[in-house]
């Protein structure tokens, strides 16, 4: 059996990944939309593993909604890429600093 | 109702319709209206005068409004007539009446009239409050009110620099005077609990040898508060070592000059000591000042006065000396002889400054007399009013059968003999210096006189004339310069160029002849009511401390004190011919003879260049440092410069931190993020 401490592991480790992934990441945005992914989806293991945990059915269901929010989310963030290359002609991180006041 | 109130309030109404109405009614009419104001205060003033003279009258007091009441302090709007007051009313509307009527010629073709006009009537009524105070302040208020007018006509031409400058060094100098005035006021409401002028000269025997702390010693009171009051005097009545803006007001308009820095203002020193007489009494140390002050004035004016060759300056010095007499004549406690003599002078020097607008008028704003020269066929009425104008200052008169002469004769010589037998220092030196400087009026006098009416015309050689020969008609004032471009160096440097000097119009010469009758007869009528022994002491009433034993000590003194004086004056009458008239080259080989005392005499002691490095220059210097080091350095450095260098170093930071690079912003979100849910867990207990 494996414990709850395992799963909360995991979930921290690929958290983490996920973090330092829109942090450290230089070269492109996709790579920054995979690592939002990551981030959901530690959090996913984490409402699963509690859910589990407690008995509680609530965590995997609000999991179901949070799979579908990221669907969304990585769906309209890849067609905002795709406009945002179109006008730029590049996707590297370090050129995508229009908001500088 | 007292006809006081009209003589003192018409020229005030006069003034502020003319000035701010002026626009809309015309030049003519607000002319018409000052003018008119004047002479009807003339010709309420003279009975007045006359009822005292007659042992009418008694002092009367006509209150006005209510004005100061706070504490025990009460200051009340009054007029106060009596004998003293009747004598400056005569003298204040008589002159300014004369140059008002003198000013519709004179300032013709000035484009500023109806503003002139109403400086004028409003200096009157300020005037007219001076002399007609019943109260220290209100005096104080008249006294600052002729002030403000005086300043407001010197700088008259306020497009010309040097009136300009003239105009405030009039009036920051006297405010040194003021403030000495001020601290006498002050003290005088201290020790005496009231500023009523009655009151306080009915109280001032009591104080006499009383003592007061002041600068942290002990003083005493009564020749400490004389001498604060005698420091406005020395200010407004152009006193040594306040005298410095007198021959700088001659920049403005002449009629100015003849009202203002001549017969009215500046003698209102001399009247306030009178007015304050039995004050002065009780002091002493006080006294001697006064008398010291009138001399050494007295003398120094008159040996610079020998020097210029700037008309209007020459007669200025003149007055500067003839308020130095005035002084020492009641420093020796001759307070009937000062005011007599500020009667006779206010006629005489009027006249002279009239005269000598009208001889500027007739040569085209030329003033230096280097440039006149055989005027006396020319203007011929001018030239005989300003011969009168000279024998009456010079005091040409004779002792016998009771005495016959003209103005000056009577009050120069009554100052003089009572400075004789005031048997004091003082008194003596004064008396010295008073024969020396008749003879040096003499001299001055009539060296105007010769420079400017004998003698081939030197005409040619003034930029002035040369302008008005080749350039059209300017109006007055608007001269100064670009001038000196006109002058022609092809130009010879005698003979009158062609130019032909015209006689001033009837408005200006009735004037003048109207003063010239006064310059005749104001001494030989009026010598009883001031310093006669016998009629004098009912005139004044005790309204001045007037010393019957000091008339009579007068009446009786030695034939040659008597006589010293009219000796000085011929002896200066003939330096003056033999050096313009019978060899005109000997003033260029005195001059040549001893430059050192020519050029300190030509450079008026050097006083202004005195002030200049004793104040002027340490003021600017301590302006300079305020203004760069206290307002530059520390205030705008530290206030708003600062406030706003720090904002922009606070943007600059910030600046960088909004790299707009979306990583940077999450990982700042991040760490907000962690260091609110530590502060959430940790230390939020």
């Amino acid at each position: 059996m494996i414990g709850l401490g395992a799963y909360l592991t995991v979930a921290a480790v690929v958290f983490t990944i996920g973090v330092l992934g829109i942090f450290l990441n230089r070269r492109n945005v996709i790579l920054m939309l995979m690592a939002i992914e990551l981030i959901l989806l530690a959090v996913n293991i984490n409402l699963v593993a509690f859910s589990a945990y407690l008995g509680d059915l609530t965590g995997q269901v609000l999991a179901m909604f949070v799979l579908t929010v990221a669907a969304a989310e990585a769906a309209i963030g890849l067609a905002i890429l795709v406009i945002f290359f179109r006008r730029q002609g590049s996707i590297a991180v370090d050129q995508v600093n229009r908001m500088r006041g | 109702m007292h006809p006081i109130l009209l003589i003192v309030f018409l020229p005030l109404i006069a003034a502020i319709v003319a000035g701010l109405g002026g626009r809309w009614i015309g030049k003519t009419a607000a002319k018409t209206i000052t003018t008119g104001a004047l002479f009807i205060g003339a010709f309420l003033s003279w009975p007045i005068f006359f009822q005292y003279i007659g042992g009418h009258a008694d002092a009367v007091v006509v209150p006005v409004m209510t004005w100061i009441h706070s504490g025990t302090m009460t200051v009340d709007w009054v007029l106060r007539v009596d004998s003293l007051t009747a004598v400056m009313l005569v003298v204040v509307t008589t002159v300014s009446s004369l140059v008002h009527l003198y000013s519709w010629g004179y300032m013709e073709e000035d484009p500023g009239q109806p503003r002139f006009f109403a400086y004028l009537s409003l200096f009157s009524f300020a005037m007219l409050m001076l002399v007609t105070a019943d109260s220290l302040v209100q005096m104080f208020f008249g006294w600052e009110g002729v002030g403000l007018a005086s300043y407001l006509l010197i700088g008259f031409w306020y497009y010309k620099p040097s009136a300009n400058a003239a105009a405030l060094k009039a009036f920051v100098v006297n405010r040194v005077g003021d403030f000495g005035f001020s601290l006498g006021i002050f003290g005088t409401f201290l020790v005496f609990g009231t500023v009523s002028i009655p009151s306080i000269l009915h109280a001032a025997p009591g104080m006499a040898a009383s003592t007061i702390g002041f600068a942290g010693m002990r003083v005493d009171t009564m020749t400490l508060l004389c001498l604060l009051l005698f420091v406005g005097a020395m200010g407004k009545s152009a006193q040594l070592p306040l005298h410095t803006w007198l021959p700088d007001a001659m920049e403005g308009p002449t009629p100015v000059s003849a009202l203002i820095h001549a017969a009215t203002m500046v003698t209102a020193g001399v009247f306030m000591v009178c007015r304050l007489s039995p004050m002065f009494e009780t002091s002493p140390t006080a006294m001697h000042v006064v008398t010291w002050v009138g001399a050494i004035t007295c003398f120094f004016a008159a040996t610079v006065g020998c020097a210029q060759n700037d008309i209007k300056r020459v007669i200025a010095y003149s007055t500067c000396s003839q308020l130095g007499y005035m002084f020492f004549a009641a420093g020796v406690g001759a307070y009937g002889a000062a005011m007599f003599h500020l009667f006779t002078h206010a006629f005489f020097k009027a006249l002279l400054f009239l005269g000598a607008g009208s001889v500027i008028h007739a040569m085209h704003h030329e003033q230096d007399m280097e440039f006149y020269g055989g005027l006396r066929k020319q203007i011929p009425i001018t030239f005989w009013v300003m011969v009168i104008g000279t024998l009456a200052i010079t005091g040409v008169g004779l002792d016998v059968a009771g005495g016959i002469g003209f103005a000056g004769f009577w009050s120069k010589d009554a100052i003089i003999n009572s400075a004789w037998v005031s048997g004091s220092v003082a008194g003596t030196i004064a008396f010295w210096l008073g024969v020396i400087v008749a003879g040096m009026t003499s001299f001055y006098s009539w060296r105007l006189i010769f420079l400017t009416f004998f003698g081939e015309p030197r005409w040619a050689a003034s930029e002035h004339i040369q302008h008005a020969l080749h350039h059209v008609h300017e109006p007055e004032g608007a001269e100064g310069a670009g001038h000196l471009d006109h002058a022609p160096a092809h130009a010879p440097l005698t003979g009158t160029g062609g130019y032909r000097p015209h006689e001033s119009p009837l408005n200006m010469l009735v004037p003048i002849c109207l003063l010239a009758i006064g310059a005749v007869f104001a001494g030989q009528f009026f010598h009883g009511i001031f310093v006669g022994p016998e009629t004098a002491p009912h005139y004044w009433n005790g309204i001045i401390s007037f010393s019957r034993e000091l008339a009579e000590a007068v009446e009786s003194s030695a034939l040659w004190v008597k006589l010293s004086p009219t000796i000085a004056m011929l002896i200066g009458l003939w330096i003056a011919w033999n050096n313009y008239i019978r060899d005109p080259s000997a003033a260029g080989r005195f001059v040549a003879t001893f430059p050192a005392v020519y050029r300190f005499v030509f450079n008026k002691w050097y006083f202004d260049e005195l002030y200049d490095r004793i104040f002027v220059r340490p003021a600017l210097w301590l302006g300079r440092l305020f203004w760069h080091g206290g307002d530059e350095g520390t205030i705008d450095r530290f206030g708003p410069h600062g406030a706003a260098y720090a904002v922009g170093v606070g943007n600059r930071i910030t600046y960088r931190l909004q790299s707009g690079y979306l990583y940077s912003y999450a990982l700042v979100m991040l760490l907000g993020l962690i260091g609110a849910a530590s502060w959430a867990i940790w230390w939020a207990k």
